[in-house]
């Protein structure tokens, strides 16, 4: 498999004197659904960050193998314009980046209908529900057709039935446009459901206690929850994550 | 019903206040050059109605000069300022000086900079002294509350400082922005006002003027015209920028969204 990004000895002290990251080496192969899981405060959302390159890390490199790619980013909370319209947030990323393609409202189009907003692309986001919210917030990150996508807690502030369908949806997109996806979360139960790589994360300073590799059926919906292989990749990760609390 | 009542009620209260004024001064007998009632006041209005309606197109121009100006010139400063911290804190003492020294004490010093022959110079000058900085500071703080999640947002598509300024601070700090405006329009009318009760004569022409001269000769009722004519004013500056937040706003910011009550 093709290395996509690559953290060598990513290590991060805030100004603040916290010690966010104490060692970090972790090799994201194309095309993976990874996620990293981990107690609050133990440094994952920073290192989503320092791979984004919103933030500087205090020593080690970020690497790209292959060149940069185009990176969508999806926040703990929707972070939508309030005073613009779903199309409006949508078309944004493209309005940032000069996209001067052909079709760019189509594409915009085709995004918010992929989320299954179609009919709200006026409504202004106090009218939209969260979990509508966090649709356009999806939408809005795809439509720039990214090679990979970074999620922090997205479905965090959810209901669980809102929370399981857009962990449907999401892996249908990710599916569909081969996108790499590197999901932070702190639920075991999401991590297992999701994922094809689980990073585990000790307490703060963070570093990696654990690695694992899981092997989900590539298209799985409700029932897959129900299953012995899903109890057993939700057990090695809850117990991976025991491990790492106790260390 | 509700809606109709909104306006038929204060309405009511003004008609019968009215009213009740005109009744008590005639049973009273008050003399007119003390308190005159409103059947005295509406002659003098009708008399003098040529010169109050030059006098009110004076205020009128000096009042949103003054505020255009303050509205152009505080956006552009605060914008200055959200760029770079080390000229705020540079400048923004000064124009807390420029703020709090009370205006009437400085409007001497600028009429005789000016010169009496130009009153309505001085009263722009003062107006913008007085209206400047709520748009100043109310436009910087907007322009600095920038949600961190959107910024990010925008740095990661490497956004440029004017696409951050254009598409994420202005719209952001609009009800700031408008806020301050409201504020100065009421404050601009009150430069316009003090900078010809200061000069006291000279060429001035506008409403104020008009007070000062007829309390001279003690045409009270005239006096009172005039001042009818001033709080129209205020009223139609505020009502027209509070039209405007609403026409900006009501779709989408929380202060101008219609109560469900």
């Amino acid at each position: 498999m093709t290395t996509l990004l690559s953290l060598s000895a990513i290590a991060k002290r805030f100004d603040s004197g916290v010690e966010a990251i104490a060692r970090m080496d972790l090799e994201v192969a194309e095309g993976e659904f990874l996620s990293i899981v981990g107690p609050s405060g133990c440094g994952k959302s920073t290192a989503l960050r320092i791979a984004a390159g919103l933030i500087a890390p205090t020593s080690g490199t970020v690497a790209w193998p292959s060149g940069r790619p185009q990176i969508g980013f999806v926040f703990q909370d929707p972070t939508l314009m309030p005073w613009a319209r779903v199309r409006e947030n949508v078309h944004l990323p493209l309005d940032l980046q000069h996209m001067k393609k052909d079709d760019i409202d189509g594409r915009v189009a085709r995004a918010i209908a992929r989320v299954g907003l179609s009919g709200f692309e006026n409504a202004y986001p106090r009218e939209l529900s969260g979990g509508m919210r966090m649709r356009v917030s999806i939408a809005r990150a795809i439509a720039a057709q990214p090679k990979l996508l970074l999620m922090d807690e997205p479905f965090a502030a959810l209901d669980e039935l809102t929370r399981q369908s857009l962990n449907d949806d999401l892996l249908k997109l990710a599916r569909e446009d081969g996108m790499t996806v590197i999901f932070v979360t702190h639920s075991v139960y999401e991590s297992a459901y999701l994922s094809s790589r689980v990073v585990v994360m000790s307490p703060r300073p963070g570093r990696i206690a654990a690695d694992i590799a899981l092997s989900p059926p590539p298209v799985r919906n409700a029932d897959y929850r129900l299953t012995p292989q899903f109890a057993d990749a939700a057990g090695k990760v809850s117990a991976a994550l025991k491990g790492a609390m106790a260390a | 019903m509700r809606g109709a009542l909104k306006y038929i009620l204060p309405a009511a209260l003004g008609i019968a206040m009215l009213v009740l004024w005109d009744v008590l001064v005639q049973h009273y007998q008050v003399p007119v050059f003390v308190l005159p009632g409103p059947s005295a006041i509406w002659p003098a209005f009708t008399e003098n109605f040529a010169s109050l309606m030059a006098s009110l197109w004076v205020t009128l121009q000096v009042t949103w000069i003054a505020f255009a100006i303050a509205l152009v010139g505080g956006l552009a400063l605060a914008i200055v300022f959200a760029q770079s911290r080390t000229v705020e804190t540079t400048f923004f003492p000064y124009a807390v000086i420029l703020q709090v020294t009370p205006v009437i004490s400085i409007a001497p010093l600028i009429l005789i900079w000016v010169g009496l022959e130009h009153v309505e110079r001085a009263a722009v000058i003062i107006a913008l002294i007085v209206a400047f900085f709520p748009i100043l500071s109310n436009a910087t703080l907007g322009l600095r509350s920038v949600d961190p999640g959107l910024r990010d947002l925008f740095r990661l598509y490497g956004a440029s400082r004017w696409q951050i300024l254009w598409k994420l601070q202005l719209p952001g700090a609009l009800p700031y922005i408008l806020a301050g405006m409201k504020i100065s329009g009421g404050l601009a009318l009150i430069g316009a006002v003090v900078a010809e009760f200061a000069a006291g004569s000279g060429t001035a022409t506008g409403l104020a003027w008009r007070i000062v001269e007829a309390g001279n000769r003690l045409e009270i009722a005239k006096m009172f015209a005039a001042l009818a004519l001033l709080s129209f004013v205020g009223i139609v500056n505020f009502y027209a920028l509070t039209g405007l937040e609403w026409l900006l706003l009501h779709k989408w910011h929380e202060s101008a969204i219609k109560k469900q009550d």
